[in-house]
């Protein structure tokens, strides 16, 4: 079928404000959505799940938090690490404090307390702007660390330093824990990361989303209209924050199970910032496609020059460093809408095919 | 001209700026200047560069606090006030050098204007239901209207940063549309444009006091304009005022004529 606009005529406003007004878009989420709850979960074998899908969906839901904290509102923070850290250590506190509770109220409570964290470090967002805040927001990320390091009280008192989620059931299914499948924890984690990017789709087309990226463009202007600056930054802050506390806890407990604070140091924040960097600043698509190049790049070098190749692994991951670097530099100076912009400008030039004028 | 007769009578007065002084560390932008706009004129506010007719805007809308002097907006009398405020209180502008939302398209622009005249609910808002997705068609019903009144219906879904300057100063008086205003502050709303711009900017002005009411200050460098649509002028120069009236008034008076000349304007 051929990606056309023209002809699809909206007699309603209605119909133009629809979450995906073009129809081919419609078809192909819907597609998508089809092949991820009706296919995928039928894939044997762990690998796929553990090595691909799994640090797929945790960090595009990441992403999108810092997306809408950088992408949209305009506010750059290095504490993606620290916030993943509140997600994964509050869902390891309540867990094992509140052995009865619910796991999935965990990780809305887990993403609550995270989102409270962050607006306190949004805080400083009122008076300072661009690079303070984003040392502001360093300070954040190795405060939040240090403390999950240095006070034992949140890992429990455990010798080892290290946090364990115990097994959970949700619905009858065992969720979390060395005995919950791979492809029962793939459909919970779905499930949110579906939801969640729905909802953050409807905050970003709407009021929501409009005042934050006034005060992106332009703050003075966004401020004369009606806008207050900090109120809607910090709830750009807590919003974000959310997102990354539920992809914390979900890191921590139904991904890799086991963690000490090592997993949310300073270079996860990096990553989070270069999937949106490449994936595209205020796209939501964007924060999937990052994360998926992000993830993927690695492994699909790896198993080029050191499979294919006969290279040494020491030799695949410098090739990593030079092309996540050149692509940085190439995303930030020619295209800072990344990824998802580029294929924005394929479906534009498909939207006419083959008259291109 | 009924308008400038009725001058100081407090009936409809819409806002009243009573010794207005403003200084910036040592250098004095405003000094002791006084003026009323009258609900539903055009006012104009004239000089040469640097006369400080920016800073008075910046102090109606609140975005500079004056070191003196009181503005009075229907009836009540702020020594202080917040852009946000002015904005709640029906108090609009665009700006000298365009300030629109580069990222976002013209209908987003505009959306944007009235942002506050949409209630939040952030749940209802996240699952886009019933209130918050009737409340987001009404407001684009309105914001359409604005679109056909500016004649910009052909770029509605164009990102403002692609746009001709001409037409991104169409947008941002969109924008400051979209939001009702009571009063609509216009920061030479010509500046840059060829003359049949400004002709159709000449007109949206005037359509929009007319058809809609709103009462309207705005900053013009070309006489010839400010001449045609305004009711009442009022001219500062070096942070003073030296005339008001109307434009006839205004253009006969011979400080008006000292201060124009030898001084360079475009
Ligand atoms: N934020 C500020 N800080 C310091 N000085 C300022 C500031 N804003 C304005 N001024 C000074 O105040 C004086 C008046 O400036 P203003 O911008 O109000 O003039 P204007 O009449 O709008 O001029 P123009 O026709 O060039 O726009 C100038 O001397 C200017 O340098
Ligand atoms: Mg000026």
């Amino acid at each position: 079928m051929l990606y056309r606009e023209a002809g699809q005529f909206k007699a309603s406003y209605a119909a133009d404000q629809a979450i995906f007004p073009i129809t081919q878009d419609r078809v192909a989420v819907i597609a998508v959505l089809l092949i991820a709850y009706l296919g995928v979960p039928f894939i044997q074998g762990d690998y796929w799940f553990e090595a691909i899908l799994l640090p797929l969906l945790i960090f595009a839901l990441a992403a999108i938090g810092l997306n809408i904290l950088t992408g949209y509102c305009g506010q750059i923070s290095l504490g993606t690490g620290g916030f993943l850290a509140v997600g994964a250590y509050s869902t390891y506190k309540l867990m094992t404090a509140f052995p009865d509770l619910n796991i999935l109220l965990i990780f809305i409570l887990a993403g609550l307390i995270t989102a409270g964290v962050g607006i306190l470090f949004g805080l400083p967002s009122l008076r300072i702007k661009g690079f303070y805040l984003a040392v502001a927001t360093l300070a954040a990320q190795f405060f939040l660390v240090w403390l999950f390091n240095k006070v034992p009280w949140f890992y429990n008192y455990h010798p080892s330093g290290n946090i364990e989620a115990p097994p959970r059931e949700a619905f009858g299914f065992l969720i979390t824990g060395a005995e919950a499948t791979p492809q029962v924890r793939y459909v919970v984690i779905l499930i949110f990361v579906t939801l969640l990017t729905l909802a953050a789709k409807n905050l970003v087309r709407g009021r929501i989303g409009r005042s934050w990226m006034a005060i992106r463009d332009m703050d003075i202007a966004a401020e004369i209209i009606g806008i207050r600056p900090l109120q809607t930054k910090l709830l750009a802050f807590a919003i974000s924050s959310f997102y990354i506390g539920v992809a914390g806890a979900m890191m921590f407990s139904m991904w890799l199970g086991s963690v000490e604070t090592e997993a949310f140091q300073l270079f996860v924040s990096f990553d989070v910032l270069f999937m949106i960097i490449i994936g595209g600043l205020g796209s939501l698509l964007g924060s999937f496609l990052g994360a998926g190049f992000i993830l993927l790049l690695p492994i699909v070098l790896t198993n080029l020059f050191v499979g294919g190749l006969g290279f040494t692994a020491n030799f695949a991951k410098h090739v990593e460093f030079m092309l996540f670097g050149g692509l940085i530099i190439f995303f930030l100076i020619v295209e800072p809408h990344g990824l998802a912009r580029l294929w924005q400008i394929t479906k534009e030039k498909l939207r006419l095919w083959p008259f291109p004028h | 001209m009924t308008m400038a007769e009725a001058g100081g009578n407090g009936a409809d007065v819409l806002l009243d700026v009573a010794n207005i002084s403003l200084s910036f560390g040592g250098v004095k932008a405003i000094r002791g200047v006084s003026f009323d706009v009258q609900k539903g004129e055009i006012r104009a506010i004239i000089g040469p560069n640097g006369a400080g007719k920016t800073s008075m805007l910046n102090c109606i809308n609140g975005f500079y606090h004056p070191q003196e002097g009181t503005i009075t907006y229907k009836g009540r009398t702020r020594k202080q006030m917040r852009p946000h405020e002015a904005a709640a209180q029906g108090i609009a502008r665009t700006f000298q050098n365009v300030a629109l939302f580069k990222g976002m398209s013209t209908l987003d622009n505009l959306m944007t204007g009235r942002l506050l005249k949409m209630k939040g609910n952030f749940f209802l808002e996240a699952l886009h239901l019933g209130p918050a997705k009737k409340q987001e068609l009404a407001h684009r019903e309105f914001v359409e209207g604005v679109i056909d009144f500016l004649e910009i219906q052909t770029i509605r879904k164009t990102p403002v940063g692609r746009l001709p300057y001409g037409l991104q100063k169409r947008v941002e008086l969109g924008r400051a549309l979209a939001a009702e205003p009571e009063l609509l502050l216009l920061d030479e709303p010509m500046a840059g444009m060829n003359v049949e711009e400004k002709e159709d900017m000449s007109r949206f002005i005037i359509d929009v006091n007319e058809e809609f009411g709103t009462t309207i200050a705005l900053i013009e460098h070309d006489m010839g304009v400010v001449m045609d649509i305004s009711d009442r002028v009022v001219v500062l120069d070096h942070g003073e005022k030296i005339a008001d009236g109307t434009p006839d008034e205004v253009g006969k008076n011979q400080d008006v004529i000292d201060a124009y000349l030898g001084v360079s304007h475009d």
